[in-house]
């Protein structure tokens, strides 16, 4: 709480730690820390910082994990937007999770974690921006569970929010959705090594938390884009074992998987997993009544054809949602063939769709039919 | 507005358009009506469109636009929840200009709906005369690649009105650059009409 807001142009990881966050499950969770980055400078009235939510297994460094969409000149011009990320509370970057210390055991919280929502990760997100000092983001964007995150933002803190940026989301998962993590969840719980969460003093589950990361890999990529990057072609090292996985896709998924638990942590994986799963929009209301508070916010709604994991449908109902609660709304279904992963590689359209829309919501461009 | 030269048809519709109003245009395009609009009258302008690139060029123009095909309906809209809703050379596109036409005067206070005259003198010259598919400077297109669906006349959209109980409230009519007063069913390329719903 003693540092001072970081204005200056260059980015670094920090962490803010503060004291607890009430979870919507009932529990408190303290201390909690956020790990955070900054790019760019908040200009003299506080009006140019955008909070960017990081997808499933991201974290604090977007300029690199959205590399195509964060930086001078680009969607997110650092040059004229204080652009800030922090890694989710629940993860493993430098924010507390479930490996971090359980204050009251003096080891890592494994499993004794509290169930953490969608929902606690931008309450946690909200102290940040309220300890950068900023009363109003001009706009808070994410793909895929950042777009959750994102949504979540304009449901809880809608006075806080000029704009949203909703790529390649939903505004709650389907059973296909959940059904895929839960296929992850229990590879991971399946490992021997997985000791109910407590394996940070030995081996942990690591076969079971590539496999996990395998099937996410499946579900991010299109047919299409498997054809282009595999066929059937076999890869170059062939292993010498009967089903060592010679085909080419085989060989992308296992080096995919065995790098990923090198820098992931299973308990994460599903803690993380599950607060996407239980993400609900119009759990308690209708769409439209649960937007009723976010009027004043203008959306940002992309969608990718070939995304079959969060198919355009789920974008539209919430297009749709919006419309209904008479919210300002622009929607582009995009036409890159990268599947779910085109909202991290594909930039054609979505770096000019994010650009312009931003720069209205700026006020840089006139904005037309001001309401 | 950076337009050098604003489409005659476009001027109309800002006649028609009051100031400081809320306008939904129905196949919007590149948002070039949409900017006029907001930028002459004040309006609080709404688009929908279902080409990539005109989306595109829509949200550079600072528009709120919808990316969706106007066929699948306007069911996400409130009767009356815009004072005008246009269907501007897109009515003659899409796949239910029936559908289309009800779901404008029922979203819009107004409708306001500009289609090509299918029966102009020179189409009927080269259908009746000449026995072949007319191409117009309104209809500029050969048989094979044109996106019109629907040919109609004005007296046709005239008819069509009566039968369904949708009021007539205006009607301008152009050829080329100029506006047509006489004998409009023979001698306009162009129709634009404002229309509502019988009360």
């Amino acid at each position: 709480m003693t540092e001072k807001p970081p204005v200056d142009g260059c980015s670094e990881t920090k962490q803010f730690t503060f004291a607890s966050l009430p979870l919507e499950s009932g529990e408190i969770l303290g201390p909690v820390t956020l790990a955070y980055e900054t790019w760019g400078t908040l200009n003299r009235e506080r009006s140019n910082a955008i909070l960017i939510c990081h997808a499933l297994t991201g974290n604090a460094h977007a300029t690199s994990w959205w590399e195509t969409m964060v930086g001078q000149g680009k969607a997110f011009d650092t040059e004229r937007y204080f652009v800030i990320c922090s890694n989710v509370i629940g993860g493993c970057h430098g924010s507390t999770g479930p490996s971090s210390q359980n204050p009251t055991t003096g080891k890592p919280y494994g499993l004794d974690f509290p169930v953490i929502t969608i929902g606690d990760m931008a309450a946690a997100q909200e102290q940040l921006i309220n300890h950068l000092g900023i009363e109003k983001l001009l706009a808070v964007a994410g793909g895929s569970m950042g777009g959750m995150q994102a949504l979540s933002w304009t449901v809880k803190f809608p006075s806080r929010v000029k704009s949203a940026v909703v790529i390649a989301s939903a505004v709650r998962h389907s059973p296909q959705q959940i059904a895929f993590n839960e296929v992850g969840r229990q590879a991971i719980m399946a490992d021997p090594h997985f000791n109910k969460g407590q394996y940070y003093n030995g081996n942990p589950p690591e076969r079971g938390l590539a496999t996990a990361r395998m099937v996410g890999h499946i579900t991010y990529m299109s047919d299409q884009s498997m054809e282009g990057k595999f066929g059937r072609r076999f890869r170059e090292n062939r292993s010498a074992t009967k089903f060592g996985g010679d085909f080419a896709v085989a060989g992308y998924l296992q080096y995919k998987g065995d790098a990923f638990v090198q820098r992931f942590d299973a308990n994460s994986y599903l803690y993380i997993t599950q607060a996407v799963d239980l993400f609900d929009l119009t759990a308690l209301k209708t769409l439209p009544e649960m937007l009723q508070d976010s009027r004043g916010i203008s959306f940002l709604v992309l969608s990718f054809r070939s995304d079959w994991l969060y198919p355009s449908a789920q974008s539209k109902e919430l297009v749709r949602g919006c419309k209904l609660a008479g919210i300002d709304v622009t929607y582009a279904e995009l036409s890159s063939t990268y599947g779910h992963d085109a909202f991290l590689l594909e930039t054609e359209e979505e770096t000019p769709l994010v650009g312009h829309f931003l720069r209205r919501i700026a006020g840089s461009v006139e904005i037309a039919g001001h309401v | 507005m950076s337009e050098d030269r604003i489409r005659a048809d476009y001027r109309i519709i800002a006649e028609l358009v009051a100031k400081n109003t809320s306008v939904l245009d129905l196949g919007c395009g590149d948002g070039g009506l949409l900017s006029y609009l907001a930028d002459t009258r004040g309006v609080r302008a709404r688009g929908i469109e279902l080409n990539d690139e005109a989306v595109l060029s829509c949200v550079k123009r600072g528009l709120s636009v919808s990316q969706q095909d106007i066929d699948a309906g306007l069911s996400e809209y409130g009767d009356a929840s815009f004072d005008y809703v246009i269907l501007n050379q897109c009515m003659q596109q899409v796949k239910l200009p029936h559908t289309a036409i009800g779901e404008a005067v029922r979203v819009g206070r107004q409708a306001i709906i500009g289609f090509p005259n299918f029966a102009h003198i020179s189409s009927r010259w080269q259908l009746g005369v000449l026995g072949r598919a007319p191409v117009t400077p309104s209809l500029p297109y050969q048989w094979y690649n044109t996106p019109n669906r629907h040919f109609l006349g004005i007296s046709d959209f005239k008819r069509y009105c009566e039968a369904n109980g949708y009021l007539i409230e205006q009607e301008r009519y152009l050829n080329d650059e100029k506006r047509v007063r006489f004998m409009p069913g023979l001698l306009a390329q162009t129709g634009i009409f404002v229309i509502h719903r019988r009360k």
